[in-house]
């Protein structure tokens, strides 16, 4: 457990382009606007790299793999070991490849969800259902994610409590909560995401703050304690969630990066979907 | 009666500042040393020789002396009160069949009690010339130690068999035996052969002659004759059997000790940490594997009785994982922490990633080979370590990659760093059994120091925190948990698992009594009370609490013991002692009960004992619902066809309590000037053993003198209030077996319609409450009720009168009560004006969310100056009419506890009536009764609101629970006034008490 740190001490980030084919899924038109997408991408992967200070790897965008922007689905990473993830879209699994690539030129320790066949048969297991909150996993039982991966999850991380928790409303566990601060998570206000919560709570050991936020969009942020010990918080601005900024101006010196992901939301996509968060720096 | 006779030598020795405080730390630390020391003390009294048990009990005094300093105080202060307590803690520590033994003579106890007092005076003097001489013999041999014990234990074995003609006997015997190494044989013979176990008293003898040797496989190795043949030739007898023990050590080292046959856990628990030279033993324990299960020694009952193979194989294992082991004083017990943890993860316990056990395999090379030897370069040392179930060569690497950048860290700080890491390791301190879930899900129930952990394969998939649970139950290869209702619900709700079998059941359930009480409360509960609303397995956590083993680690004063670290090569090795569940083997190796000769026993015990929980609630349900619990119970009666309504717990309290607080706590000085108890026994028609019943009552009884001794200054008032407590005599075996008889299916559905039965039920035990009440001082029968009270009001101070009386009555007094009713509880609460709070200190912020194991009693008493007592065990129900099915037996009590002055408390005072008003409301288990009336007095006006709570439920029921609800309650809807008198009047469903 020596490598267990606060969360959000990040290093890396790993980001993966938007692809020409963004919001071509399943033939589906959707009104999806590829520029706009792109600029806010840019804007998204700027933040983190200049006003956060990452280190940003970029996976150049393939046209082949539509949701391939969606990187956090594609693995879980915590401490040295990045656990490549099963999606439950069987065209996405060929996302991991490059993913995976970028893990093992980071020095991770690259571990497989499981071959097709064998234990983890049945397996899936999408990042965007895994809440790490710096103490345990939480794992959202969801269309997408399934108990198997769950496992598989848990035996990759055995150092920590992996817990499951139902996901009642939307799509993944990171639409409705995502972790706002070492102990804060933030949380959106409807009834399905309480559910969720009074789940989390009571299956805890640890205390966390939690922040609500009134609109859905809002619950899905991304925070990084930058290299300064800075407190960064990316969230969705003004003109996406009006009701919840105000919320976020609570967190005491923090500092607000408002980032649009209109177009990655219509989707089903959030901010934090579009990278993965390492943390390469020595503990011991 | 030994034990009996050690409390009181014990209470008269509490005046003696200088005896009690070394006496009272070890009471709260161990069980058993108490009567140890009472022992001692008869001893010393009659004779000085007995230096060596003297210097025993200095170094126990010693060790518990940092607990006493907190204890001591205010276990003085209230002289009458801490023996009760003691007496019972004593009766719990005896096996189930010394407590039958006992319980068929009535009258030895009270010689016995009364013989101790005598005593008592002498050892006062004695004590004092005895200090001196403990300091010097500090440092005694293990032994000695032991000898205590012995005594304890031969005096028990005597009474045990001994009928009630013999007792005068007995009291000759424990006179002479503590002079003379003769008697001491004599004694022996006697109880051999009064001894209903024949064989085991043979045994002993036969055994004698051929040594240590325990040949036979039958548990009785009686190891008493043993430990005065280590201490004096002298005292030698034949008889003294000794058995080998063989513990196996953290390091994985071989600790072999010879313990008489009849040597409880405790003694050779002593022993081994003597070895170890360890002090903070609280977070220890000695494991032994019975039919594959891991179980943990009880330090209060026999080796013999507890380990059935045939090789006293024991395993020295943390007991209790320490949340922050850096709050450890001392180094030496962190590095058989760290050993421990080791084994763990060796063992695959302890799961931990790669990282992790490269990183903690580096600590332990830093802690045991000190700092990376850059010539050692080959990898060869380091394989011979383990770090891990399956290590690789990459790992070891890592590992020694690792251990070059510890240099300079000493060992201690390497073991601390160890258990830095280990402890944030998510399964850390979990104790892992398999079950499955309501629905035949295999799942696994973690136990550790925050609660109960549910997981399916490795993930965990419920919590239940210490504070959400209220009760913890088990009924056969069913284990419970009643679940404190969430903000939103209104309900407690049940949650059922089921085991592999009934042993694996009862194992869950000690573990989470034990863990629940180490971590959780700051004081180990009072068993007594447990029980009575319980009346289940008596088994309590004995040993201390976290927070009483912090405190007394505190204390520790002395050079950091010298130890070796050894090398982990050996842990591979120490594994045996330590059965380990995988989560991922689980399912794999469910545990196989294993039928022992005992098993039928306990699960007799265990069953009935929960059986009349539940018939509490079926009585209104039996018809309406089907209680898989009550069912058997149930079964049988209305097969009788006999009205009786299941077996219950009828508890009516009335507790009155003034607030005044002029008295400090920890000096609360119980004046009663009216201490009335009637104990009134209630017989079922079913033929009872006498004996039997006696058990019960002498269990309580010295439960009750416990209590204040290990509790701290808020029990006080408790043990008065219990002194009165008398349980009815058993059912006899017979009714019990008919209950066993019970199928196993019911106990599913009892979860779900737990609740409802309860509803039902209540509505008519409340009339009978009434009833109860008004009866209850009035309503005693027979004999049994004079004596007591004349005892009581005499001598309020000592106990042990009391409980002479008790016993005695509890035999006397058959009634042929039904036993049947409803398990009611009854709170009375009279509120009058003033302080709401003075309950409120009563409900720690712990006693209220504690499980039921906790005594709801204690609150309402803490903070009461003056506490008025009276016990009645009416047989009030006499009306019922059961022929046959005397399964249940009930008990009714009645406390009243009054706050001392009261302004409001006389009802004599003649008032203008103004108002009246009654309210009745009804929620799942209580129903509350409310009336308010308008007074004016002297042109003050008065309001007073009287309240009837009936609570009614089975054992499911956390009575204490209610019951400290409904005061909370009524504190909390009437802020302004105050609580000056609540009468609890229960009644209780006794059932067998065969279980621990």
């Amino acid at each position: 457990m020596a490598s267990v740190l606060p969360y959000g001490c990040f290093t890396h980030a790993v980001v993966r382009g938007i692809p020409e084919t963004f919001g071509k899924v399943d033939n589906e038109e959707t009104t999806t606007d590829l520029a706009k997408a792109q600029r806010q991408f840019g804007v998204l992967t700027g933040a983190l790299r200049q006003k956060v200070g990452l280190q940003l790897i970029e996976i150049p965008a393939d046209p082949e793999l539509p949701e391939s922007w969606r990187i956090e689905d594609v693995a879980v990473i915590q401490g040295d070991t990045a656990l490549i993830t099963r999606p439950f879209i069987q065209q996405r699994r060929r996302e991991a490849e490059a993913v995976r690539r970028v893990m093992s030129e980071l020095n991770l320790t690259v571990v497989e969800l499981g071959a097709e066949e064998g234990g983890s048969v049945g397996a899936t297991l999408e990042g965007s259902d895994v809440l790490f909150t710096g103490r345990e996993f939480f794992v959202g039982i969801s269309s997408h994610t399934n108990h198997r991966g769950a496992e598989v999850l848990a035996d990759t991380f055995r150092d920590f409590t992996v817990s499951t928790v139902p996901v009642c409303e939307g799509t993944r566990l990171k639409n409705i909560c995502s972790m706002g601060g070492p102990d804060t998570i933030i949380i959106s206000n409807s009834d399905g995401a309480k559910k969720t919560l009074r789940m989390m709570e009571q299956l805890t050991d640890h205390h966390y703050e939690v922040l609500t936020v009134p609109e859905g969009a809002a619950a899905n942020c991304v925070y990084v304690r930058g290299p300064s010990k800075v407190d960064y918080l990316l969230h969705p601005p003004t003109e996406e969630c009006p009701d919840s900024v105000p919320a976020f101006q609570k967190l005491t010196d923090y500092t607000l990066l408002p980032t649009a992901c209109s177009e990655a939301s219509k989707l089903g996509g959030h901010l934090s979907s579009f990278c993965l968060l390492i943390n390469r720096k020595p503990y011991f | 009666m030994t034990t009996e006779v050690g409390s009181e030598t014990e209470v008269k020795k509490e005046p003696e500042k200088a005896e009690e405080q070394p006496a009272e730390p070890e009471r709260s630390a161990i069980n058993q040393t108490d009567e140890v020391k009472v022992v001692e003390a008869a001893e010393q009294s009659n004779e000085s020789p007995a230096l060596a048990t003297d210097s025993a009990e200095a170094k126990e005094n010693q060790e518990a002396q940092p607990a006493d300093n907190a204890t001591g105080p205010e276990g003085e202060e209230p002289p009458a009160s801490p023996p009760a307590s003691e007496k019972k803690g004593i009766s719990r520590f005896l096996p189930p069949w010394l407590k039958r033994q006992k319980s068929q003579s009535v009258v030895g106890p009270k010689e016995s009690q009364v013989t101790p007092k005598e005593e008592g005076g002498v050892v006062l003097v004695n004590g004092e010339g005895e200090k001196a001489e403990q300091a010097k013999a500090e440092q005694t041999s293990s032994t000695t130690t032991a000898e205590p014990q012995v005594e304890e234990e031969q005096v028990n074995g005597e009474a045990e068999p001994e009928q009630k003609e013999e007792v005068n006997s007995e009291e000759h015997a424990e006179n002479h035996s503590t002079g003379s190494a003769e008697t001491q044989p004599a004694k022996e013979e006697k109880a051999s052969e009064k001894s209903q176990e024949k064989s085991a008293a043979e045994e002993e003898k036969k055994e004698t002659e051929e040594g240590g040797e325990k040949k036979d496989q039958e548990e009785s190795l009686k190891p008493e004759g043993g430990r005065y043949f280590i201490k004096s030739p002298l005292k030698l007898t034949k008889k003294v059997k000794m058995v080998m023990c063989h513990v196996i050590m953290l390091d994985g080292s071989q600790f072999p000790c010879e313990v008489e046959k009849r040597a409880k856990g405790q003694y050779l628990f002593f022993k081994v940490c003597e070895a170890l030279n360890l002090l903070e033993k609280d977070y220890f324990g000695l494991s032994y594997k019975n039919a594959d299960q891991m179980c943990w020694l009880d330090p209060t009952k026999e080796i013999k009785r507890q380990i059935c193979n045939p090789s006293w194989q024991l395993a020295f294992n943390v007991k209790f994982y320490p949340p922050d082991p850096s709050q450890l004083t001392e180094d030496i017990t962190r590095y058989l922490l760290c050993l421990q943890l080791r084994q763990d993860i060796v063992s695959g316990r302890l799961p931990c990633s790669f990282v992790t056990h490269s990183l903690l395999g580096s600590y332990s090379l830093q802690a045991e080979l000190g700092d990376h030897d850059p010539d050692e370069q080959r990898l060869d040392y380091i394989s011979d370590f383990q770090f891990a179930p399956s290590q690789t060569k990459e790992m070891e690497e890592k590992v020694v990659e690792l251990h070059k950048t510890h240099r300079g860290m000493t060992p201690a700080q390497a073991d601390t760093q160890f258990l830095e890491n280990a402890k944030k390791l998510s399964m850390y301190g979990v104790d892992l059994h398999h079950a499955k879930d309501s629905e035949g899900v295999d799942i696994m129930l973690g136990v550790c120091a925050n609660g109960l952990l549910i997981y399916k394969d490795r993930l965990r998939i419920n919590r239940f925190a210490w504070p959400k649970i209220l009760k913890i139950s088990y009924k056969r290869s069913n284990f419970y948990i009643k679940i404190r209702p969430g903000e939103t619900e209104q309900f407690e709700s049940t949650v059922g698992f089921k085991l592999p079998n009934h042993r694996s059941a009862k194992r869950v359930w000690k573990v989470c009594v034990e863990n629940h009480t180490f971590f959780r409360l700051m004081t180990q509960e009072a068993p007594t009370k447990a029980k009575f609303l319980t009346l289940g397995s008596k088994f309590r956590y004995s040993g201390r609490t976290q927070a009483q083993t912090r405190q007394a680690s505190t204390l520790i004063d002395r050079p950091a013991p010298y130890f070796e670290r050894t090398s982990s090569k050996r842990i591979s090795r120490s594994l045996d002692g330590a059965p380990v569940i995988n989560m991922i083997e689980a399912q794999d190796s469910a545990p196989t009960s294993v039928g022992n000769g005992r098993e039928p026993g306990l699960e007799l015990s265990s069953d009935s004992s929960k059986r009349s929980p539940p018939p509490t609630t079926q009585e209104p349900l039996s018809d309406l619902t089907v209680d898989t619990v009550s069912k058997s119970s149930d079964d049988k009666q209305k097969s009788d066809e006999t009205t009786l309504q299941a077996a219950e717990v009828e508890i009516e309290e009335t507790v009155v309590v003034e607030k005044i607080r002029v008295a400090p706590k920890g000096s609360v000085t119980i004046t009663t000037p009216e201490v009335v108890v009637t104990p009134v026994a209630v017989e079922t028609e079913v033929e009872k053993p006498e004996e039997e019943v006696i058990e019960e009552v002498i269990e309580e009884v010295k439960e009750e003198q416990k209590r204040p001794v290990s509790v701290s200054s808020d029990s006080h008032s408790e043990s008065e209030e219990e002194a009165g407590e008398y349980h009815p005599q058993v059912t006899v075996s017979t009714s019990v077996e008919q209950i066993k008889e019970e199928p196993e299916e019911e106990e599913k559905e009892e979860v779900d319609n737990h609740e409802e039965p309860e509803q039902v039920s209540e509505p008519e035990p409340l009339p009978e409450v009434e009833v109860e009440t008004m009866p209850s001082p009035a309503v005693v029968e027979e004999t049994p009720m004079a004596e007591p009270e004349t005892a009581l009001v005499v001598d309020a101070p000592a106990e042990e009168e009391r409980t002479e009386d008790i016993l005695v009555t509890p035999e006397e007094a058959p009634n042929g009560h039904a036993e049947d009713q409803p398990g009611l509880v009854a709170v009375e609460e009279e509120e009058e004006e003033e302080e709401p709070r003075v309950n409120g200190d009563a409900s720690h912020a712990e006693t209220e969310r504690i499980p039921q194991v906790i005594c709801c009693s204690e609150p309402p008493v803490v903070k009461t100056e003056m506490v008025t007592i009276s016990d009645t065990f009416a047989a009030q129900k006499t009306e019922i009419a059961t022929k046959e099915v005397p399964i249940v037996h009930t008990e009714t009590k009645t406390i009243t506890y009054e706050a001392a002055q009261l302004d409001g408390s006389g009802d004599g005072e003649p008032g203008i009536l103004m108002t009246a008003q009654t309210i009745t409301s009804e929620s799942l288990c209580t129903t509350t009764t409310t009336h308010i009336t308008k007074t004016l007095k002297g042109g003050l006006s008065e309001t007073r609101i009287e309240k009837r709570i009936v609570i009614t439920g089975d054992s499911d029921i956390d009575h204490d629970q209610a019951l400290a609800q409904a005061i909370k309650e009524a504190k909390e809807q009437h802020p302004d006034m105050s609580v000056t008198r609540v009468v609890v009047h229960k009644e209780t469903e006794l059932a067998e008490e065969g279980e621990d």
